[in-house]
């Protein structure tokens, strides 16, 4: 069994924010996954989502299942990311002010994917798509 | 035991959104409005506190299993809040109090319920 599906993500649209992570998070409690292993699903998502629409020109998240692992891509359609490795900090981060303001931008976006997962995996470079992907064994 | 219903009547909460919640049994509370924070540590059937009144917030309390959200010293609420927590039933409920002083009230229920 496997299943794959794809959600957009739209750029700074704060409204339907969250949405793409609340439909997976239905989904795999529908294949009666354990909600502890929903749980860093959702939040690894949540993340994920929140960086397409805050820090990209837009993108989707693709959730694929299979019997062994649920996987979550995150790809945006740039700009880019131009230090990774100072991405990868918690505490860094090159949110907006007006961002912050909403409890945005602390800078645990991608260390939180990170802790979430138990594979995880970035691809970026300045001027071109990122590609986050978290795999979380079942 | 203590349910949402009861904050409400106990704690003197106003109830803006997403009453269809309300039977939804509270654990513990959790204070903060840095999102990515109480993402990451926020429990299941926590009541969360927060200053923060935009929208996302009732995805934040979605996600993380929250049985309710408390606004504390009367904030105004975004209509796009309250619209979305009417749809995803999410308990939205108001406070004149601060988040010590409502902190310090759930405290004090939870000892007479234990008690």
């Amino acid at each position: 069994m496997t299943i794959q599906l794809s959600y957009e993500v739209v750029k700074n649209d704060f409204f339907k924010a969250g949405e793409a992570s609340s439909n997976i998070k239905k989904v795999l409690r529908q294949l009666g996954i354990p909600s502890d292993l929903i749980r860093r699903v959702a939040v690894a998502t949540y993340e994920a989502e929140m960086n397409i629409v805050i820090h990209s020109d837009g993108g989707e998240i693709i959730l694929l299942v299979t019997p062994e692992k649920v996987q979550i891509t995150a790809l945006d359609k740039g700009p880019g990311i131009a230090d990774i490795e100072m991405a990868m900090k918690e505490g860094y981060s090159t949110a907006p002010q007006e961002v912050r303001e909403m409890g945005f931008g602390a800078g645990m976006g991608l260390p939180n994917m990170k802790r979430c997962a138990d594979e995880f995996e970035i691809k970026s470079s300045l001027g071109n798509s990122t590609e986050v992907t978290i795999i979380i064994r079942i | 035991m203590i349910t949402v219903n009861q904050l409400v009547e106990k704690m003197e909460l106003e109830v803006i959104a997403g009453a269809t919640g309300l039977s939804q049994v509270v654990e513990g509370m959790y204070i903060g409005d840095l999102l990515s924070w109480v993402m990451a540590n926020i429990r299941k059937g926590n009541c969360w506190v927060t200053i923060q009144t935009h929208v996302n917030i009732v995805a934040v309390a979605m996600l993380g299993e929250a049985a309710c959200i408390i606004i504390p010293e009367g904030a105004d609420i975004d209509e796009a809040t309250i619209e979305k927590a009417n749809e995803e039933n999410i308990p939205l409920l108001r406070s004149k109090e601060s988040a010590f002083q409502l902190a310090f009230k759930y405290g004090q229920l939870l000892e007479a319920d234990q008690s």
